[in-house]
This record gives structure tokens, C-alpha cells and sequence, in this order.
């Protein structure tokens, strides 16, 4: 059946996903984001950037829990997405927000460890970006990429402790966060320990 | 026979069986990518909308102030741009109203802010309980146009009304043991719905050393903009000390003691290491998780360097002669 190629999927996320930074960057150049409209800028894009992320970590759970294989489909167009979101997040801090003041923003990244592990999730994030290509898995080969791509964990765990850094007080949504990541990851944990006593049962003794 | 019926049209015009198949897929691809677009976009949309939304076009009412008012001069005024008023009255730290900066305006109609009672008391030769619009009325109101600079690195110049705290206090007489005020806010949960989560111990207070309280500048706000504070702003009694952080500004005011000693605080309850019980608008000391040194005024796009003491030290610095700073923040 054609449908079973689900053509229309990739382009429906990436469309749909990068629909609100476009919002956010066309009301933002009509001065429609309130008081503080930088500081809405950089919640906005800060949120979206870690949800998105961990959406895409939450495609390789959901296919093992239910066995459907669109999820695994949509992981590179999600990994993307949430790539982009960071970007625009440390965009939106450097130019607006910093204006490019490269001293105050060193002294940011090397002294402040809310802004160290944010900007840190960043550059993990690069190289995941860069070879998301199917040339890329090819060079490196699949099992090399596959250890290469688990720093997407890293990256969402400093995403979560950058959030829970940044907020005053009411730490719930970042928590909340950081219990949907832990959850993900023990489904991903029961998996390897289950492969791997199927593993040993085959094995002859 | 009935009439012919019309001749079939030539295979050259009939759409081929696989096209017409490929259409109905095409249809139901576009429908597919435009739905899931829709959900996908939406979704992220709402995820984003619980964090703080712009308010559009809302228009906080606040009553008009019927007495005369002592215009704001020298010291007592700035000649720099107001913050609008809009902005002034949808973008607040009021965290007994809600967490995100505009739900105070949103949540303001739930606080009654008369009748107000509030009781002056401690050590004080005449202690007072009274009515909020006596205690008003009891008192000359001034104008005051002020800078405000949260700790969170935002600032705003806000032209506020109300009376000097120090004119308060001579009226109800400190004793001699007297060395600090302490201001509690208004505790019911059911005007004030954020006191139903445990974020911060309630109700919040705050306190000031004596001459602190004494100084000029420190006022107790009764109104912003030539009206009435709306709730979301403090309604009816809030303190204003412009050299400090803004949290130092206690809202809704129900009860001020004098006290012998250094009274609890409400931020540095919360946190310690974060928040001192001065909170003396300082560049030098940073917040331990962000810098202090720049600060962004609402309505500006560049930060702009923050001033020690907020720009008052010339008229503040002398009360903390001899202090280090750094230590006692």
C-alpha cells in the first residue's frame, strides 16, 4: 500500500513544527510580545527547543513500546527541529538579548553553570546535527553513529538542569520535564537488559 | 427509442485509471500532511502558551485619586521615559496572584482591596489600627517617580503616588528599642489563589532596618500614573524602596511592626545564598546565577549598565557606612 511510505509525514512535522518560531519571529518584528518581548522570545524558543527534543527521544521508546514504525520515521525531522529551536534560543541570547557582547557573554558561558550547561547541550547538539545525513550514518557506520547520537540524552538532561536553573522558584515544569526523560530512558534501559538475556539464553553454555 | 444518448467522449480525454487513482492518493496525502501540520503546530503552540502570554489590548481599570497630589522634584523624580502604563500594570512579580509575569493582571479582580484594615503595631508608643483610605487620606499624598529594578535583571521608571513610610512612622512614635520594621502581606488564599501552592512560605513578609524605613526615599505606594495601584501592583498599600531590589517592594500590605530585631524575609527564606535581607541594588555583587552588572529597561532593546544603588547612592550610600557589601548583600 502507498500510504505504508506515509509521504506526507516529515513534511506535515517540520511544517508544523517550525510554525510557531515563525510566529514567535513575526510577532516579535511587530512588537506583539509584551513587556519583555526578548525575554518571551527566549522562554518560547528555550521551551519549545528542550519539548521538541525530547520528542524526538521519545520515538525509539514508542516504537518498542506499541511496535508502530512511524515513530522511527519522524526522529531525524524531529532532531532537526529541535536543533533549530536551540539555535534560535542562543540567537535570540546573543543578538538581542547579549548584543553580541562577546566579553559578557564569555564570562556567561565560562561562570554562570545555568548558562554553561545550556550552551554546552548546544555544541552537543552540532554534531548530531551535522551527521544526521544517511551519507554520514554510511561513513561512519551504523553502530558508531548509533553511540554518537545517545549524546541527545546528554544534551536533553542539560537541557532539563539548564531550565530548572533558570527559574525562580517553581521548578514543576522542568521537572516534569526531567520525569519524562528519566521515563524514556528506562524503557530504552529495559530493552538493552532484555536483548541482552535473549542474548545469553542463545549462547551455548 | 428514446433520443441518443451523447457519445462517449474519446479515450484521448478519459484520465487514465492510474492518474485518477494518484489523485484521490494526492488528496488524501494533502489532507493527511495539512491535518498533522495543524497538530503538530498547535501543539507546540499551547505548550508554549502557558508560559507568560502577552496581554493584548487589556485595559486594567483603576479609580481615580481625589486628593491633591505634591508633584515629584529633584531627588524625587528622573527625567528619564516612564515606563507605559500598560506595561507597568500587565508585567508583575505578584507570585500570590500567579506565577508568569501577566497573571496578577489577569488574576486581579479576585483581591478586594477595601474595606482594608491595617494595624500598625510593635514598638511604638501609639500603636494604630485603621482603615486604608484614613490612613490615606491622613497624610499629604506625593508623587514619586521612581526607578524599579527587579533582581531578575529588568528595570522600569514608574511614576508612583503615596506617602512617605517615615511621615508613618512619627505618627505612631517608635520607641527607643525600636531598630527594624517588618510589613506582612494580606494571607487568604481565596483572594490571593497562589497562597494554595507552597512556593514560598506565606504570607510573604518583609522588613527594613529603621532608618531605612526613615529615609525620604522609602515610600509607602497608594497609587501609579495619577490613579488608584491596581491589585495586580500591590493594591492598596505596597512599599517602595528604590534602591533595592524590587522584591524588597512587599504588596498588599496588612500589618507593619516594629521590632527589635532583624525580622525574617520572606526571598531569603527561600534562599539564602540568593537573597540577602538588604538586597541593595548592586552591580558588583552578581546573583549567583546571573549577572547584576547590566539589566534591561522594559521597553528598551539593549541592556544598559545597572547603577549602584539603583542610581541613589549619592542619597543612600551613608546608610551603610562601614558595611562590606559583598557580605551583607
Amino acid at each position: 500500500m502507498a500510504s505504508s511510505k506515509l509521504p506526507w509525514l516529515n513534511p506535515a512535522i517540520a511544517v508544523g513544527g517550525l510554525s510557531p518560531l515563525l510566529l514567535l519571529a513575526v510577532q516579535g518584528a511587530q512588537g506583539q510580545l509584551g513587556a519583555n518581548g526578548i525575554e518571551f522570545a527566549l522562554n518560547q524558543t528555550g521551551l519549545l527547543a528542550l519539548a521538541v527534543l525530547v520528542a524526538s527521544l521519545a520515538c525509539t521508546p514508542l516504537r518498542l513500546v506499541t511496535g508502530w514504525t512511524w515513530p522511527a520515521r519522524i526522529r531525524r525531522t524531529l532532531g532537526l527541529l529541535a536543533f533549530t529551536y536551540t539555535a534560535a534560543h542562543f540567537l535570540t541570547y546573543a543578538v538581542l538579548d547579549q548584543g553580541l557582547d562577546a566579553r559578557a557573554m564569555a564570562e556567561d558561558v565560562f561562570t554562570r553553570p545555568f548558562i554553561t550547561v545550556g550552551f554546552t547541550a548546544l555544541l552537543l547538539l552540532v554534531p548530531l546535527a551535522v551527521t544526521s545525513t544517511n551519507t554520514w550514518v554510511r561513513r561512519l557506520g551504523f553502530p558508531a553513529w548509533q553511540r554518537l547520537h545517545r549524546l541527545a540524552y546528554v544534551a536533553a538532561v542539560l537541557g532539563v538542569v539548564h531550565f530548572v536553573w533558570r527559574v525562580k522558584k517553581d521548578v514543576t515544569e522542568p521537572v516534569l520535564y526531567g520525569a519524562v526523560l528519566a521515563l524514556l530512558f528506562a524503557v530504552r534501559v529495559g530493552e538493552a537488559l532484555r536483548k541482552r538475556r535473549a542474548l545469553a539464553r542463545e549462547r551455548p553454555a | 427509442m428514446r433520443d441518443k444518448l451523447p457519445p462517449e467522449p474519446p479515450g484521448s480525454e478519459v484520465t487514465p485509471e492510474k492518474l485518477y487513482v494518484r489523485r484521490r492518493e494526492f488528496l488524501k496525502n494533502a489532507g493527511l500532511f495539512a491535518g498533522t501540520a495543524a497538530v503538530v503546530g498547535g501543539g507546540l503552540y499551547l505548550l508554549g502558551m502557558k508560559r507568560t502570554r502577552p496581554m493584548d489590548g487589556f485595559v486594567p481599570d483603576a479609580g481615580a485619586v481625589d486628593q491633591p497630589v505634591v508633584p515629584a522634584q529633584g531627588l524625587f523624580s528622573t527625567d528619564e521615559p516612564r515606563t507605559p502604563y500598560e506595561d507597568v500594570t500587565t508585567y508583575n512579580n505578584f507570585y500570590e496572584l500567579g506565577l508568569d509575569k501577566n497573571d496578577p493582571a489577569r488574576r486581579a479582580h479576585l483581591l478586594k482591596t477595601r474595606p482594608w484594615t491595617v494595624v500598625i503595631d510593635g514598638e511604638v508608643h501609639k500603636p494604630w489600627t485603621v482603615d486604608v483610605d484614613q490612613l490615606i487620606s491622613a497624610f499629604p499624598l506625593e508623587e514619586r517617580v521612581y526607578r524599579m529594578r527587579c533582581v531578575e535583571a529588568w528595570s522600569m521608571v514608574i511614576p508612583w503616588l503615596g506617602l512617605p513610610l517615615g511621615k508613618l512612622l512619627d505618627r505612631v512614635q517608635p520607641t527607643s528599642f525600636a531598630k527594624y520594621v517588618a510589613f506582612t502581606t494580606l494571607e487568604d488564599p481565596e483572594q490571593l489563589p497562589g497562597q494554595k501552592s507552597p512556593v514560598l512560605d506565606w504570607p510573604y513578609v518583609e522588613g527594613l532596618r529603621l532608618d531605612e524605613a526613615r529615609h525620604p526615599l522609602t515610600l509607602l505606594a497608594t497609587g501609579l500614573y495619577g490613579k488608584q495601584l491596581p491589585a495586580q501592583n500591590g493594591a492598596p498599600l505596597r512599599l517602595v524602596v528604590p534602591w533595592k531590589y524590587g522584591f524588597k517592594g512587599i504588596k498588599s500590605i496588612v500589618r507593619i511592626t516594629l521590632t527589635r530585631e532583624q525580622p525574617p524575609t520572606t526571598w531569603n527564606l527561600a534562599n539564602k545564598r540568593e537573597y540577602g535581607f538588604y538586597a541593595n541594588v548592586n552591580p558588583a555583587v552578581d546573583h549567583p546565577r546571573w549577572s547584576q552588572a547590566t539589566e534591561r529597561r522594559i521597553g528598551e532593546g539593549s541592556r544598559r549598565p545597572t547603577l549602584p544603588f539603583n542610581g541613589y547612592a549619592d542619597a543612600v550610600a551613608g546608610l551603610y557606612s562601614g558595611m562590606d557589601l559583598k557580605r551583607d548583600f
